[in-house]
């Protein structure tokens, strides 16, 4: 009994040690498998877990997720760099507070300040480039009166302009086809189809808003377009003629909600 | 001069440039009266060139002490700990001698937390108090001043490196002190604490410039901008906050709000996506400092582009060529231009910024007259093209990263280049060296750069012909800084008398010799000459053994009495020494 037990506790003490590699393997594992995720049962999960991922302030997976990477691009050209002159005390003449900005932007550990939980942007930057840039960052985007969702990559566009254009492409055969009650249609007429336009000042008949990481309803295009991405979980397309207390930014100091 | 004293010193007090009083004080005996007891403000550029009781002899009632103590080499740790530089002699003298005193302002000294009680207690209008890279004191000290200097007008503390026990040292200003116009914390390290300031903020309705420091979370700024729509200069403290659209709109309106300022700085751990925050007052900025943030080339042009009024900028070279050629187009009005490397130690940039880019606003900034510019490629024609774009340089220091790099074109020395500069720009009062550089340079220095005050030479020059020809040629000259360069003994000797019309002169791993230190010193009664060696007994070294370093002053004080062991003054008189 007594060799039984210690036996579990044997194999339970490795497990929690390993708790963290794994997960470390899941998550830089999942960036490449991306089908593998999708076919599983819970088919949103895996998008949804992929935008926590980028919400808020990075987590410490973000960071082994970006070091890895950056380590297996180039570790010889970062050896290389560190090999500079050596060095001189007082050369570069330049004063020790700015010696730590410079350090603290170089290296490619997390900084964060114990206060306030903040991590350095170049960090953050080198974890948008590896974990936005390089695959296709997907939000799902349904419209009103269209039965059939869509994904969107947020990664292809760089603004609200190029966004809605997209999205005007996404549901206009799939809106037209709906509205049009004749039913038999053959896909590729595009007779009817009229442009989904002012999806972004409110002047159109649809209106685009999304919901963002804390799951408030708001209005696509009031925030810089960086802050979009950062913030945003799903599109929908919605009547402009739904919109109630439509706020613009500036005018509302709170967060303007839908 | 048949005027009397009253109309004298009524006509002196319009005259405010501390030379023009000296040259006043100089005509005659009784204008030398006169003005010495209507003189307000002291500036003494090295405190131990004068003794504080002589000051306050000659001046008995001065409201504005300036003092600097280390030598300007010890912001890149080239001077010793425990060197000196010491606040305790000239605030026991003037606590004493000046009652009325109104402002402080020091600049490289140590500054102890009795010596701020002292300053808090000892007088009675007391306004003004900058310590700018200043040492040795902590929160306890700024509690003192906060709680006693009940008309406070300005507190800064720039650059200082201040012991930080607790941010509580703001609540010390009483609930009666409206007077604040200007508080720089930027150095602090730790929360302040945030009501405090935020009251402090909130009775102070003539608050111009606030520097907060990477404590004050990007969250309250919007609050603390709200109270203060005044404010003329702001320094933020970490611009970064996880990205709420509420944060973002608040800020957006809090700048939008602030119809006066001029002038931006902080931006610690910039996040990008709340720069455009501040887009609403880019229109009116003429000061932006960017050095602390590390934002990418785009994103800082962004903000460059939208700031057509803008005179003086820092950045780091994240910046890079593109950034300022956006800048020299979009920015007529620039005078002052700095740029910090993001990563000295390292070879390689990794960054896109070569002589091309301060080529650029060379051309397109016609006003420009002040340059720090860190980089890591140059070339004679690049320094030559500026040069002649822009002769109305007075300050032009240029750090390529590595030392004695030669023009990366032609491999030849960059003395041509050098030589432009000062042969173009007239004006030029101050020049920094970097890179591969013969006695050729030097020779150019002697011959063109005639109102050059201060000069910093590094790894450069091949023998004591180099020096001679600075020392003999720039007529006003008044500090020189220099370091690792094979001048020597000669140089030194045949200028000896050159030496007593300059300020200070700082020489570390040089090829001077003890021996040469002893004779200078004899020859010239009015000069400390300060060995500093801190590797052993100077006593025992022969005379012909190089110093580590030099540091050499002329003075009215005689040899200070203050010397860590590290250091000998080199005594006319041998009976001095101990």
């Amino acid at each position: 009994m007594d060799g039984g037990y210690s036996r579990i506790k044997e194999e339970i003490h490795p497990q929690l040690l390993d708790l963290i590699p794994n997960e470390r393997n899941w998550f830089v594992k999942r960036d490449g498998d991306h089908n593998i995720e999708g076919s599983k049962s819970n088919h949103g999960n895996g998008d949804e877990k992929k935008l926590e991922l980028r919400l808020g302030p990075p987590g410490v997976e973000d960071w082994s997720v970006s070091d890895a990477q950056k380590n297996f691009k180039s570790p010889q050209k970062a050896a290389q760099k560190r090999s500079a002159p050596s060095p001189v005390v007082g050369w570069p003449p330049i004063r020790s507070f700015r010696k730590n900005i410079a350090s603290s932007s170089s290296k490619q550990a997390p900084v964060s300040d114990s206060q306030n939980g903040i991590v350095s942007n170049k960090l953050i930057q080198k974890e948008k480039m590896v974990g936005n840039c390089q695959k296709g960052f997907f939000v799902k985007i349904n419209m009103n009166g269209v039965p059939i969702g869509r994904k969107v990559d947020l990664n292809a566009y760089d603004t609200y302009e190029k966004l809605s254009v997209a999205v005007d492409q996404l549901f206009r055969g799939l809106l037209a086809a709906q509205n049009d009650t004749s039913g038999g249609r053959i896909n590729g007429n595009h007779e009817h189809e009229k442009p989904i336009t002012g999806l972004l000042d409110g002047k159109g008949e649809y209106t685009l808003v999304y919901e963002d990481n804390e799951g408030d309803r708001m209005l696509v295009g009031d925030v810089p377009w960086h802050m979009f991405v950062s913030s945003v979980k799903r599109l929908r397309v919605i009547k402009s003629t739904e919109i109630s207390n439509i706020s613009r930014l500036g005018s509302k100091q709170e967060k303007i909600k839908v | 001069m048949g005027f009397p004293e009253e109309v004298l010193e009524h006509v002196f007090s319009f005259i405010t440039s501390h030379t023009d009083r000296n040259v006043v004080s100089l005509v005659c005996k009784s204008w030398y009266e006169i003005e010495r007891w209507c003189r307000r403000r002291i500036f003494v550029g090295n405190c131990y060139a004068v003794s504080p009781a002589m000051m306050i002899r000659r001046f008995p009632e001065v409201r504005s002490v300036e003092l600097k103590g280390k030598p300007h080499f010890a912001d890149f740790n080239l001077v010793p700990d425990g060197w000196g530089g010491y606040f305790y002699p000239w605030i026991c003298e003037m606590a004493r001698a000046y009652p009325w005193l109104e402002e402080i302002k020091l600049k490289r000294m140590v500054v102890t937390d009795d010596n701020l009680e002292l300053i808090s207690k000892s007088f009675k209008n007391f306004k003004v108090l900058v310590l700018s890279s200043c040492e040795g004191f902590s929160t306890h000290g700024l509690a003192a001043i906060a709680a006693n200097c009940r008309n406070l007008r300005e507190l800064d503390l720039r650059e200082s490196e201040v012991e930080d026990l607790s941010g509580h040292w703001l609540s010390h200003f009483p609930d009666s002190c409206t007077s604040l116009q200007s508080l720089n914390m930027s150095c602090l390290s730790s929360e302040v604490s945030f009501s405090a300031l935020q009251r402090l903020i909130a009775r102070s309705p003539n608050l111009k410039t606030l520097r907060l420091n990477r404590a004050v979370p990007l969250e309250k700024l919007s609050t603390l901008l709200r109270r203060a729509p005044q404010l003329v200069e702001l320094g933020t403290g970490a611009y970064s906050a996880e990205i709420r659209p509420d944060v973002y709109a608040n800020l957006t309106e809090a700048f939008s709000r602030c119809k006066e300022v001029k002038g931006l700085s902080g931006f610690w751990d910039v996040l990008p996506s709340y720069l455009p925050a501040i887009y609403s007052v880019c229109s009116r900025l003429t000061s932006l400092n960017l050095s602390y943030a590390t934002i990418q080339s785009p994103d800082v042009t962004k903000i460059i582009t939208q700031c057509p009024n803008l005179q003086s900028l820092s950045v780091l070279d994240y910046i890079e060529d593109t950034g300022l050629n956006a800048l020299s187009l979009s920015c007529k009005d620039l005078r002052e231009l700095r740029v910090f490397p993001s990563d000295p130690f390292v070879a390689n940039a990794n960054v896109s910024l070569t002589e091309q880019g301060l080529v650029a606003v060379s051309e397109g900034c016609s006003k420009l007259q002040s340059v720090l510019y860190f980089c890591r490629q140059m070339s004679n024609s690049a320094l030559t093209t500026i040069a002649k774009n822009r002769p109305n340089l007075t300050c032009f220091r240029l750090c390529i990263l590595e030392p004695r790099a030669p023009d990366y074109l032609t491999f030849e020395p960059l003395d041509v280049g050098f030589g432009a500069i000062v042969e173009h720009c007239k004006q030029l009062q101050r020049l920094s060296l970097s890179g591969l550089l013969t006695d050729r340079v030097f020779e150019y220095i002697g011959k063109w750069a005639k109102k050059l005050e201060m000069l910093s030479i590094a790894f450069a020059g091949d023998s004591d012909l180099g020096l001679h020809h600075v020392l003999s040629g720039c007529d006003s000259l008044r500090k020189l800084e220099i370091r690792d360069c094979p001048f020597g003994d000669k140089a030194l000797l045949a200028n000896v008398s050159k030496l007593e019309t300059m300020r200070s002169l700082w020489m570390s791993s040089c090829s001077v010799s003890l021996g040469a230190c002893k004779r200078l010193s004899q020859k010239m009664p009015r000069l400390n000459v300060e060995v500093i060696d801190e590797q052993g007994d100077l006593d025992s070294r022969p005379d012909n053994c190089h110093v580590e370093k030099l540091y050499i002053y002329r003075t009215v004080a005689g040899p200070r009495f203050d010397m860590p062991s590290f250091i000998r003054t080199m005594d006319q008189n041998p009976t001095y020494r101990s």
